[in-house]
């Protein structure tokens, strides 16, 4: 109260909210002056050299093929078209690496920890070899030199089904045939039977103490349910063979090399550095829960599940936050191997044809940009979840 | 307060505008830095190509060293900027080089909407298939579900696709970043087929391991007029570019080459050959170049015959046929105007 009075008596600019007010608008103005400034240059430089500009080109046909899509496209589509197909190989690519490098990463930070020292030295030697080689390289190293080695698609390998060779790998593409909306409603009747199972064994545990294997016998349920559902319908399912054509495999479902090697390079590569987060976050766990666990008779599988991992997420999830936004930037480089992604099909082709190349970078910055964003609000989220709750 | 902040931008943007506009002649840069900045591609045999000692030879390149004898009287005066296909519009809008020489197609988009222009055409190619001969592939209609592989970013992507899709012929389009990566991907045998300018497959066919065992299918499946590119806008350096160029062909259909320029220049008569050579008249002057820059063109890089035997010619690796880049005279299509 006394501040106040004091303060009416000085000068208005002798106010310390009075100026911090006046800065902020001064330096809100310069910014708003700088990006005005720069954005008329950059309209009157491409107006000087007879640059078209605006996203009007995003209707025209494209007119150029794309490898992998999961949305129909042919070159008769559109410049739109290509960049949705672009942005779905990226995120898909992104997730995949995401979920594979985690796997891999808490499975090599434990085996760094292990007690067995075989496993523990091929551990080390697989983070560090992969941590120290650029990511590029490694694609081309999976590309060129690892699935370049597979057979051409005269001589693939046979496996029932499913063929192997230079070109990919084809499976058996399943085509679902009238009366599989029964084997639908089986399965969905079996996942909501499950989620009561599980809530059922919760509550009784907390009741009585005794404990259901509910997750296990859940899956056991999932798996009779719809099974049955298949032999009641009469299996609705027909399979579109893979066969030798002049050229190619053709028919069935096929997972191109490219997509092989940049997932196995993007997973590998990041899970290594996440072997190493994996490790630090259980070594920053005091030893005196793992002890602590163990006197009351906690099984070592248990010890670190409820114990030891729950206290190692706290110190892991910030910098593991780093690596997937990393993955997801790295996706990029799989435009080097032909892997149809955003920088690839939008920077590379669309860029080239249109000559917009304010417009595609902007975009593709744009995709970067929400992409990681994205993640970042998820994993702290996450984080806020995980973290430790006081009471 | 609003109206002085309204004031202040609108005088930004005069001055944006303003500085925008004032930029130097490329010719002023060019002779302020002392030399040519010229981009090419990454390594295609004959077009452009540097050896081990990291000296450039080509037709783009050439072309690069004809414009450098004719601004410097030394056709050395150039560095290269080796650039991919979806680099080097980029490359050439920002400043980056002073001419695009990268066997670059001249289409109405590029020319209209990319803010650049097309100075004249160094070589006529079209695009072709090439496929290994063991699969007994004669004709590109043989191709239904073929694998092709190409390098990103060209109008060989748009004219494959037009192709298969005009013969309702199935493909796979494998599209590599960078033309070397994609031979890489067609060796390695991940595609059934390379395609690109029939120029630069027998360029590159000349880099596989086993030359021989692969063949060029007959189709050609579209037009590739192919030369320098320099940015819209300066028309003196677009000249000199251009006339660098027809100063080569016009060199060869008056039977002048680096081996007899001098001695023509010193007995000739003719007042035609006296005005190209800066022997007479003010044709150097006209672009802002000395009165020898034609000669000086002939002298150093030759004819345009002479450029084409010696980077592409059958006697060369690469080994193409004249074939429609013979001049006018002999049935082909390289035509320049006359220099009066």
């Amino acid at each position: 109260m006394s501040d106040k009075t004091t303060s009416s008596n000085k000068s208005f600019l002798n106010d310390a909210g009075n100026r911090a007010l006046i800065f902020q608008i001064i330096l809100l103005a310069v910014v708003v002056f700088v990006g005005y400034y720069l954005f008329s240059n950059l309209q009157a430089n491409l107006a000087n050299q007879g640059i078209s500009t605006g996203f009007a080109f995003l209707n025209q046909p494209a007119g150029f093929p794309v490898l992998i899509h999961l949305i129909d496209y042919t070159e008769a589509d559109t410049y739109g078209r290509a960049f949705v197909v672009a942005l779905i190989n990226t995120i898909v690519i992104s997730l995949m690496g995401i979920v594979l490098a985690t796997i891999i990463g808490v499975v090599m930070g434990l085996a760094r920890l292990s007690n067995n020292w075989l496993v523990a030295r091929l551990a080390t030697v697989y983070v560090e070899t992969l941590r120290n080689i650029p990511l590029l390289l490694q694609m081309f190293f999976w590309y060129f030199a690892v699935l370049a080695t597979l057979p051409i698609p005269k001589n693939s390998f046979i496996f029932g089904g499913f063929f192997l060779n230079k070109r990919g790998i084809y499976s058996p593409n399943p085509i679902v045939q009238d009366g599989f909306g029964m084997v639908i409603a089986g399965f969905v009747l079996s996942i909501v039977a499950s989620i009561a199972l599980i809530v059922w064994a919760k509550k009784r545990q907390t009741r009585t103490g005794v404990w259901f294997p509910a997750y296990w016998t859940s899956l056991g349920v999932i798996f009779v349910i719809t099974f049955l559902a298949l032999v009641v319908s009469g299996f609705p399912i027909e399979f579109d063979l893979p066969q030798k054509s002049r050229f190619n495999v053709t028919g069935g479902m096929v997972l191109p090399p490219e997509f092989v090697a940049v997932l196995v390079a993007l997973s590998t590569y990041t899970g290594a550095f996440i072997a190493e987060i994996v490790r630090a976050g259980i070594l920053s766990v005091n030893w005196g829960q793992t002890e602590a666990a163990r006197s009351l008779g906690l099984k070592d599988s248990l010890t670190q599940r409820l114990i030891v991992l729950p206290q190692a997420l706290r110190v892991i999830i910030p910098p593991l936050t780093s690596q997937f936004l990393n993955l997801a930037k790295n996706s990029s480089l799989g435009a080097a191997i032909a892997y149809p992604e955003l920088v690839a099909v939008v920077m590379g082709t669309t860029l080239n044809q249109t000559g917009q190349a304010i417009e595609n970078i902007g975009l593709c910055m744009l995709v970067y940009g929400t992409l990681s964003l994205t993640i970042s609000v998820f994993m702290n989220w996450y984080n806020k979840k995980m973290s430790l709750t006081e009471r | 307060m609003k109206s002085n902040v309204g004031k202040l931008f609108t005088t930004a943007a005069i001055a944006a505008t303003i500085s925008a506009g004032a930029a130097a002649s490329t010719l002023e840069d060019v002779q302020a830095k002392g030399f040519i900045q010229c981009g090419v591609s990454q390594g295609v045999p004959g077009f452009s190509n540097a050896d081990s000692n990291g000296n450039w030879s080509g037709i783009d390149v050439d072309a690069c060293r004809a414009a450098a004898a004719a601004i410097f009287g030394d056709a050395q005066k150039v560095k290269f900027t080796p650039l991919s296909a979806k680099e080097r519009f980029t490359a050439l809008q920002s400043g980056e080089i002073d001419v695009l020489s990268r066997n670059t197609t001249w289409t109405y988009t590029r020319d209209t909407s990319l803010g650049l222009d097309f100075t004249t055409v160094n070589f006529y190619d079209g695009q072709g298939f090439m496929a290994r001969k063991n699969l007994g592939v004669t004709s590109a209609m043989d191709l239904d579900g073929a694998t092709v592989c190409t390098e990103q970013g060209t109008t060989t992507e748009l004219n494959m696709a037009d192709f298969f899709r005009k013969h309702k012929l199935s493909y796979v389009p494998v599209v590599v970043q960078k033309a070397d990566e994609a031979l890489a991907a067609y060796a390695s045998g991940r595609c059934d087929v390379f395609t690109t300018d029939k120029s630069g497959l027998a360029a590159h066919r000349s880099k596989l391991a086993d030359p021989s065992a692969h063949i060029i299918l007959d189709e050609t499946i579209s037009k590739e007029p192919l030369g320098p590119v320099v940015r819209h806008g300066d028309n003196q350096w677009k000249d000199i570019v251009t006339w660098a160029m027809f100063v080569q062909v016009n060199a060869e259909e008056m039977g002048i080459s680096s081996k007899n320029v001098a001695q023509i220049k010193k007995e000739t008569n003719d007042p035609g050959i006296k005005r190209l050579l800066g022997a007479e008249g003010d044709m150097g002057a006209q672009l802002g170049l000395s009165a020898d820059w034609a000669y000086n063109i002939i002298a150093q890089v030759g004819n345009y015959g002479e450029v084409f035997e010696r980077n592409v010619g059958p006697s060369t690796p690469v080994g193409l046929p004249r074939g429609i880049n013979k001049l006018w005279t002999e049935g082909g299509v390289m035509y320049a105007p006359p220099v009066r």
